[in-house]
């Protein structure tokens, strides 16, 4: 995409950022709302109608989707410094972020930002950093992020990415974006099929499958460097990437043997080694948090169903769901407390959670065409595959399943998407 | 797996594609292959041929196809797989690519599993039929490469299939 095509395309989503700050309960792409919302009024930072962002926009974008706050409108009161405000003014609001954009003389832009609480009449963050014209919306997302630790306690998603694949005329593209589906970056362009990708523990590599070979064969690529290898290339498919948690091995599914077994393989391609011995169909494996156990799906039972098994394979794997109904694509919840994964009954997919404890499968979204979905690295967000107006698109749901979004990046068809990890760099 | 297939055709999903395998010739007895590889196979005009390359002999119906999450060559097609076992054993230099395929109802791994497992089954038969192993080659496209595209049985019928590529 151009540039002009890129700001056209911003500035769109400043207009619908207004208008779901304005009016959130008209819009169609943010359905539902959190049981307690948290009442924020973001201000209209200074000098952000000069810059090639507004930070208030992506700011308020960030902080909706959430379904925990409720934005305040500003109402025309523009503070930007603690001295401007008159708290008997937000008597709506918790809290009160509040900040500037000026030019410097080196070219580079210094942005201010403050979150005060508007009810102890307290500053909560006061920050200042420096940047480059392109790097606002990251410094926005990380402000959203410190926004949302200080008045949830949970650690924001907002500056970490996702991956997916876009197809469009033919084309296929495996893409890392930004969490909110902007800043689309193509790792791999190919005619042949991309599917599964994986991100690694680091957030530096993605495993994924390509067809570029006429078969399905697993490649691990750095997104640092574009370098990739061939992480497995056997006869039949190779498919399935998942990594374990310490990073230091991945799960794949291949075919070499029969049917799709699960095995285990270091990052650079050595160490195979057979974990499954069912004869059936097992794939899908993904690794629990603290890396001892594997969720998979397998067709075992007559259907295809979720499963729990040691991570080295040994033991009895244990029949999770029971549903009436198929299970796919399933993720535990980072704290491992709970799974998600897709339900097919009746002729659409929805996406569930079950709780480990409970045992019970709960419906999150009313039913489509929904699928892989994947938690968001602090567990209150799931991504999810879509599908509206006739193409595949990104969708999240709140992990109560209370708040909907749906994400409509700038084109093509959207499919398996998965969301990345928590990113090591800081504010500064 | 078949509970769904049958509630799906009782639903009338599947009318479309029962009539049409009632044109087809009657199930074979599996019993007896080597019998049915002799019988000429009727060919299936409605069904598009999988592979347009010049015909050097090889059966030109070269597609088998599957109810919903079924692996298993369908009695139907059996002869059709011991007509390409014939060729291929009396031509041991010509190779055959199986491509399995999925519909879309599953997750997409899931159904490049059930693909491949489609293909393998397929050679199983051709080398019942006394095809050498080193002529065939399986491989599973799963539901990335389907032949028709929408969320409907006309298309999905189309999709679950192996089709024998000949190189």
């Amino acid at each position: 995409m151009n540039r002009s095509a890129k700001l056209r395309y911003a500035c769109g989503w400043i207009l619908l950022c207004l208008s779901l700050s304005a009016r959130a309960e008209l819009t169609i792409e943010i359905t539902g709302a959190g049981e307690h919302q948290i009442p924020i009024a973001v201000v209209p930072f200074a000098g952000e109608e000069n810059s090639a962002q507004s930070l208030s926009s992506v700011i308020s974008a960030d902080l909706l989707r959430t379904g925990l706050f409720k934005l305040v409108d500003a109402a025309g009161k523009a503070p930007h410094q603690p001295n401007e405000v008159h708290y008997a003014d937000w008597s709506g609001a918790d809290a009160l972020a509040i900040g500037s954009v000026t030019g410097q003389a080196d070219g580079r832009l210094k942005v201010q930002f403050r979150l005060l609480d508007a009810v102890r009449q307290t500053e909560l963050i006061g920050q200042a950093v420096s940047a480059k014209d392109s790097q606002l919306r990251a410094i926005a997302h990380r402000i959203a992020d410190m926004i949302f630790e200080k008045l949830t306690g949970a650690r924001g998603v907002f500056s970490t990415r996702i991956a997916y694949v876009n197809r469009q005329a033919g084309n296929y593209r495996l893409v890392v974006a930004d969490s909110d589906g902007f800043g689309e970056q193509t790792v791999l362009s190919s005619v042949e099929p991309i599917m599964s990708p994986a991100w690694s523990p680091d957030g530096g590599h993605l495993a994924y499958v390509s067809f570029e070979k006429r078969h399905a064969v697993v490649y691990v690529q750095s997104l640092l460097t574009g370098q990739r290898l061939v992480l497995a290339n056997f006869e039949g498919s190779n498919s399935a990437p998942a990594w374990a948690p310490d990073g230091r091995q991945l799960a794949v599914v291949l075919t070499r043997d029969g049917s799709s077994q699960i095995y285990l393989i270091r990052p650079d391609g050595s160490g195979l080694r057979r974990i499954s011995f069912s004869g059936a169909i097992d794939t899908e494996p993904a690794f629990s948090p603290d890396g001892q156990f594997l969720l998979f799906t397998s067709d075992r039972g007559g259907s295809p169903q979720i499963y729990q098994v040691s991570a080295d394979g040994k033991g009895r794997a244990e029949r999770l769901t029971f549903e009436t109904g198929n299970n796919f694509s399933p993720r535990y919840n980072p704290d491992g407390k709970s799974f998600t994964c897709t339900h097919f009954v009746n002729g659409h997919f929805y996406i569930a959670v079950q709780d480990f404890a409970a045992q019970q499968m709960q419906m999150l979204t009313a039913g489509g065409w929904e699928k892989r979905p994947s938690f968001a690295p602090n567990g209150k967000l799931i991504l999810f595959a879509n599908e509206a107006q006739g193409r595949g698109i990104l969708s999240t749901v709140s992990s109560d399943g209370r708040v909907k979004q749906k994400m409509f990046p700038q084109g093509g068809d959207i499919r398996e998407p998965i969301w990345g990890p928590f990113s090591n760099s800081s504010f500064n | 797996m078949k509970k769904m297939a049958l509630s799906i055709l009782m639903l009338g999903l599947l009318s479309a594609c029962a009539s049409e395998k009632a044109k087809e010739p009657p199930p074979q007895n599996t019993a007896a292959p080597a019998a049915e590889a002799t019988q000429p196979v009727a060919p299936k005009a409605a069904e598009p041929v999988a592979d347009n390359s010049a015909n050097n002999g090889e059966p030109s119906s070269r597609s088998v196809y599957y109810p919903l999450d079924v692996s298993v060559v369908q009695s139907a097609d059996r002869a059709l797989v011991q007509e390409h076992a014939k060729y291929l054993s009396a031509h041991p230099g010509v190779k055959v690519r199986l491509e399995g395929n999925c519909d879309e109802r599953g997750s997409n791994e899931y159904n490049l599993a059930l693909g491949q497992r489609r293909a393998d089954g397929v050679k199983k038969l051709l080398r019942a039929g006394g095809v050498q192993a080193r002529q065939i080659e399986t491989v599973s496209n799963g539901e990335e490469k389907p032949k028709l595209s929408c969320h409907e049985e006309k298309c999905w019928q189309e999709n679950r299939r192996t089709d024998l590529v000949y190189k």
